[in-house]
């Protein structure tokens, strides 16, 4: 045979492989950049929120000694439930004798810049323990908003220049604020807090749960384990399917045209809310109970079935707990997903002003995520760092829900 | 100790092979293996399953880097140049050694595309009439151009199974290799397939040097001059087709050849 | 008579049946040793339990739903109720205040009228209340003693308790079906009543979009209700914006998580991008809102752009797009993985470098996979709300400048929801003709994208 050119060892040939191999860099870099740039946009998202959101863990506090001894107020009325109990100081006289002491301590300028609300604070901590009557404490009381705003080097000369001078004397600071969990929605951001969302958020979840979970489940069990293969199966089956890609909104609509509809009075309950959410997460409990529930081998189907066991014994007795674990992981990413949304509860109603936590599963609530949607318009600098902190929370929760989910699976993966 | 028949005729070794172990993790798969490949002809690796042939052949194109845990000692020298050496570039290597798989594998693009994929990105030919040319060559070649001339456009996957090896071997071809090396490569097709595919590769075996694996000992005599008997990861013995078949040296090659086991 | 106590009650009772039945089981067994039973006798304790329980609980259900309607009918009927308007929220609120007051959930009225109404609630509600208790209880108890009367050694319990397992099974799964109808007939209903009083093709082609929830909704305008910037608005933010965002992105990092990343290293990135799909909607919204609108709205003023929006399209539609790309990137991963490796080691033996075998075989052989992954990644965008609710804007505006406020329809739908408009103006029924287009369009998009998958999965196997 006659000797050819052989085309490899060309410098032409050498040449377009040098080219090739920089594409091949090139694409490799562009995949590994594409990766580190999603990766810094979300931890540029989350340190914004925490950057933003540390302020909203604190609050600027006037410190206020009060001299109880000098002053007469009772302690007679403190064991009364606790409403009853601050009307009571209010009308012995208990706000003006904060504003007095604020205005001995601190100036009539700065006592001026007391929030509205400061002495209930008073109160509250009287009542926890009466033996503040007497003698002399000294009270960190919430600023107004307009003074916080001055601390935050916003709003009004004035306010900046009064906030720098009392925070020069070392009377005016920002402390971390646990209220901020405990107190409920309120209008200026000094005096809000987050305890009426996420309890309305908590009853939500709980009826979420109680419906999607077992409807979601028996489901699934029945689509796996006995439902015939006809084209009724098939039509649900399709459903459920379709029922997952649903965008959230059109759930609203639905609970907006029939729950509302089947109990009018209701608007913005949880009990509502929950069973809104419910269908929507009911489909993503069946798939994930279904992909369990194939998971477990069809050997030990056929050693229960083996020993007499009836279909409704295989599934109950043996299939279902061995497919447990990967039902409960679904169960918890779907009701992560149902706690972070908000338009379909926006659609039933749960977008008002709820100044009191909910009381029972058919009292007006709103939800943390709808509570941030609607703090979100602020722009008031206090009401954008609380959000903010709104906002850590909610994610802390997420990230739990989801870490517990991922420590379920990874416990329990067993390999058959 | 592999036994190498004498009466071999020199020939020159395209590729040569000296004390290779391949190693999957810490499961030796090749042991110290040395042969030859010789220039311009057909050589069959046979032996029973498992025994590492497969394995040896893709160390000589570097198909084991593919592979993770996969680690190759000794030298394999193509044209005297070892093909591990750290200047060794693999997309040069994997030019000038071409592969045919087992499973035919065609890309799912056309009959022409899949041709011209190769001769394309290594910019061997690169207008259309260079790559009209260099794929009507290699469907001659491998003996399919009559039967697909007029449907170069219809996807290769559409072809029957054995059109469809022919079409990975005229695949190979197109970028001109100095040596093609063959993964069993008529076991997934009908006896009439692999008697056509047989008669290519004796077409082929005047142009290229061409390396095959094969479980079935008649195909090793039908269409190979040279046969090494692998048997647990070593070579037994290597020589003459003819000889390896009908005057076998070691006791292990004449049990595997009268169907003793394997 | 809250439900929790009925609930209560139906277990309450149930568990004595139980506990009755496995006795008398127990002395079937007892007065003959030899007999062979048909179940066991926690069969026969399951068959009556059920028989309270089921009957009881579904009494409560309906129960819970007629028995306020008639407690408003009775209350209604009253001779204090004659002074009432005939309709409308005035009346509303003075019924609902009273029945408050009457339930103990607060403790006084703001309306005077209402006060009258309190005497005649309470007398209602207790009453059927007492009614409620009473049915319940007939039914627990016929239901107990029939079962129970059922009851002899040879009485298959097992078979029948199965039987109701199986049928409580299905109709749990009808719940799906049940919800998919619920949508489809809810959104059909008001559609129809909207198309009623706006024509489909004014609502559908019209280019105008500006209803007013306080004109009078006996003539609306139709030159007020067209939708096409709001199908606009959703593609240009959701469709273009988002997926030119989310397909480089999602596409690169899922081919190099699949050819080029170590297992370690693969292990960690891939739940760290699922966290872009697991971050809130609102969040990202406020984030848009906050940082993204801001900035786009400076940096574009600083190239000179005239009065660029500070609700612009582009700051919802970027956000949008980092949220999909874990969509994306996920199917686009799933479908890179799916095909043969034969294929790509078909491509390496040939010489082929990694880039070009990736590039020239294994997208294109994925690329079914793939462009289902963009499709439902598109239906997830255009369905999205909160986002755009923040960022975006409520101007329906048709303008290809990204810098521009624009709205979508899922913005038009909380608008005209949570107004103050009352139930039957067609300002607030365009919502729900609005949601029917949506969930057809999904709906469309993820059947066609399921069912490219499914023939491109067939073709592999």
């Amino acid at each position: 045979m006659t000797d050819r050119t052989l085309p490899t060892r060309t410098p032409v040939f050498e040449k377009r492989l040098k080219q090739r191999y920089a594409s091949e860099r090139r694409f490799k870099a562009l995949g590994l950049g594409a990766i580190v740039f999603s990766m810094l946009v979300l931890l540029f998202l989350l340190g914004t929120m925490t950057i933003n959101g540390i302020g909203g863990f604190q609050r600027a506090e006037l410190e206020v000694p009060i001299d109880f001894t000098e002053v007469g107020i009772s302690g007679d009325a403190i064991q009364m439930e606790q409403g009853a109990a601050i009307q009571s100081l209010g009308a012995q006289g208990l706000q003006t004798v904060v504003e007095f002491y604020a205005a001995a301590a601190l100036g009539e300028e700065a006592a001026a810049q007391l929030d509205a609300n400061a002495w209930r604070e008073v109160a509250r901590e009287i009542i926890a323990d009466e033996s503040i009557l007497r003698g002399t404490t000294t009270f960190e009381l919430p600023a107004s908003s307009d003074l916080a705003a001055g601390y935050a080097g916003e709003g009004s000369p004035e306010m900046r220049q009064l906030a720098g001078e009392l925070s020069e004397r070392g009377v005016l600071a920002k402390n971390f604020d646990p209220g901020f969990l405990t107190r409920a929605d309120a209008t200026n951001p000094q005096q809000v807090g987050i305890w009426g969302a996420l309890k309305g958020s908590i009853l939500t979840m709980l009826v979420t749960l109680a419906l999607a979970f077992p409807i979601g489940v028996l489901a699934a069990l029945y689509l796996e384990e006995y439902a015939p293969r006809n084209r009724w199966t098939d039509v649900i089956e399709v459903s459920i399917n379709n029922l997952a890609a649903v965008p959230s909104i059109i759930f609203g609509l639905l609970g907006l045209a029939v729950f509302l509809w089947i109990f009018p009075n209701l608007r913005s309950a949880p009990l509502i809310g929950g069973m809104t959410l419910a269908l929507m997460t009911m489909p993503v409990i069946v798939i994930a109970g279904r992909n369990a529930i194939k998971a477990v081998p069809p050997s030990i189907r056929d050693g229960a079935l083996a020993i007499g066991a009836s279909p409704v014994q295989l599934v109950f007795h043996h299939v279902l707990p061995l497919a447990l674990p990967g039902i409960l992981t679904g169960t918890i990413i779907g009701m992560a997903r149902a706690l972070g949304e908000t338009a379909p509860l926006l659609m039933i109603g749960m977008r008002a002003f709820i100044a009191t936590p909910p009381e029972g599963f058919t009292s007006p609530a709103t939800v943390l995520p709808v509570q941030i949607f609607l703090w979100s318009d602020e722009v008031n600098r206090g009401f954008i760092e609380r959000t903010s902190a709104a906002i850590i929370v909610l994610l802390l929760f997420l990230l739990l829900m989801n870490g517990l989910a991922i420590y379920l699976r990874n416990k329990f993966e067993k390999s058959w | 100790m592999t036994v190498i028949h004498d009466n071999l005729e020199a020939t020159e070794a395209k590729m040569s092979a000296r004390d290779v172990n391949v190693y999957y993790g810490d499961k030796q798969a090749i042991d110290s293996v040395s042969i030859d490949i010789p220039q311009k002809y057909v050589t069959a690796f046979i032996g029973p399953s498992g025994c590492g042939k497969s394995t040896f052949l893709r160390s000589l194109n570097r198909m084991n880097d593919t592979i993770a845990s996969a680690r190759v000692e000794g030298t394999i020298e193509l044209d005297g140049e070892d093909i591990y050496k750290s200047g060794m570039d693999v997309v040069q290597l994997r030019a000038r050694v071409g592969m045919v798989f087992q499973k035919p594998n065609p890309f799912p693009k056309s009959i022409y595309d899949n041709i011209a994929y190769g001769p394309k990105i290594h910019g061997f030919a690169e207008d259309k009439d260079d790559l009209d040319a260099v794929v009507e060559r290699s469907l001659v070649r491998a003996g399919l151009w009559n039967e697909v001339k007029d449907r170069l456009a219809d996807s290769g996957t559409a072809l029957s199974g054995g059109q469809q090896q022919r079409l990975c071997i005229a695949r190979a071809i197109a970028v001109d290799p100095e040596v093609i090396l063959m993964d069993e490569p008529c076991s997934a097709l009908d006896p009439i397939a692999t008697a056509k595919i047989e008669e290519l590769i004796d077409d082929l075996a005047g142009r290229y040097a061409i390396v095959i694996v094969t479980h079935s000992m008649q195909q090793a005599a039908r269409v190979s001059q040279r046969t090494a008997f692998f048997h647990l990861g070593k070579v037994v013995e290597y020589g003459r087709t003819s000889d390896i078949f009908t005057n076998p040296l070691e006791e292990r090659t004449k049990d595997y050849i009268t169907g003793r086991y394997g | 008579m809250s439900p929790a106590i009925l609930f209560l009650l139906a277990l309450g009772l149930a568990l004595a049946g139980w506990l009755a039945a496995r006795a008398r089981a127990w002395s079937f067994r007892r007065a003959d040793p030899g007999v062979r039973m048909a179940a066991r006798p926690t069969y026969h304790a399951w068959y009556v339990a059920l028989w309270i329980a089921l009957p009881m609980l579904l009494f409560g259900v309906v129960w819970t739903i007629l028995a306020p309607n008639l407690v408003n009918q009775a209350v209604l009927a009253s001779p204090a109720a004659a002074d009432l308007p005939a309709f409308g929220f005035q009346r509303d609120t003075i019924l609902s205040e009273a029945r408050n007051v009457a339930s103990g959930a607060s403790s006084a009225v703001f309306n005077p009228e209402a006060q009258a109404l309190v005497e005649p609630f309470r007398e209602a509600m207790t009453r059927y209340a007492w009614i409620g208790i009473a049915v319940s209880l007939v039914l627990a108890f016929l239901g107990g003693a029939w079962s129970f009367l059922r009851l002899k050694p040879d009485f298959r319990a097992r078979t029948r308790v199965e039987r109701t397992v199986m049928t409580i099974l299905l109709l749990a799964s009808l719940v799906a079906i049940l919800t998919t109808i619920g949508i489809v007939v809810s959104l059909v209903f008001e559609t129809i009543r909207f198309f009623g009083m706006v024509n489909p093709l004014d609502f559908l082609f019209g280019l105008h979009w500006g209803p007013d929830p306080m004109s009078s909704p006996d003539n609306p305008d139709p030159t007020r209700y067209g939708a096409v910037p709001l199908f606009w608005g959703t593609i240009f933010i959701g469709a273009i914006i988002a997926m030119i965002v989310a397909i480089p992105l999602g596409l690169m990092s899922a081919i190099y998580l699949t050819q080029y990343a170590a297992p370690s290293m693969r292990r960690w990135v891939k739940p760290a991008l699922e966290i872009l799909a697991g971050v809130p909607t609102v969040v990202y919204g406020y984030f848009a809102a906050l940082t993204i609108a801001p900035s786009i709205r400076d940096i574009a003023q600083f190239f000179g752009a005239s009065n660029p929006s500070s609700e612009s399209a582009l700051a919802a539609g970027l956000v949008m797009g980092v949220m999909i790309i874990p969509f994306v990137s996920s199917m686009a991963d799933d479908s890179i993985a799916a095909v043969p490796s034969a294929m790509r080691d078909g491509s390496l033996a040939m010489g082929a470098t990694k880039s070009e075998t990736i590039r020239k075989v294994l997208v294109p052989a994925a690329l079914p996979g793939i462009v289902a992954g963009v499709m439902l990644a598109v239906s997830r965008a255009i369905g999205e709300t909160m986002i755009v609710v923040m960022a975006a804007s409520t101007a329906a505006n048709l303008s290809a400048n990204p810098l521009e406020a624009m709205t979508t329809v899922t913005v038009q739908i909380v608008a005209m929801l949570t107004g103050e408009g009352s139930f039957d103006h067609p300002a607030t029924l365009s919502a729900f003709a609005l949601g029917f287009v949506l969930f057809m369009v999904t709906l469309a998009l993820n059947f066609i994208a399921l069912r490219v998958v499914k023939r491109f999965r067939e073709a592999y196997d």
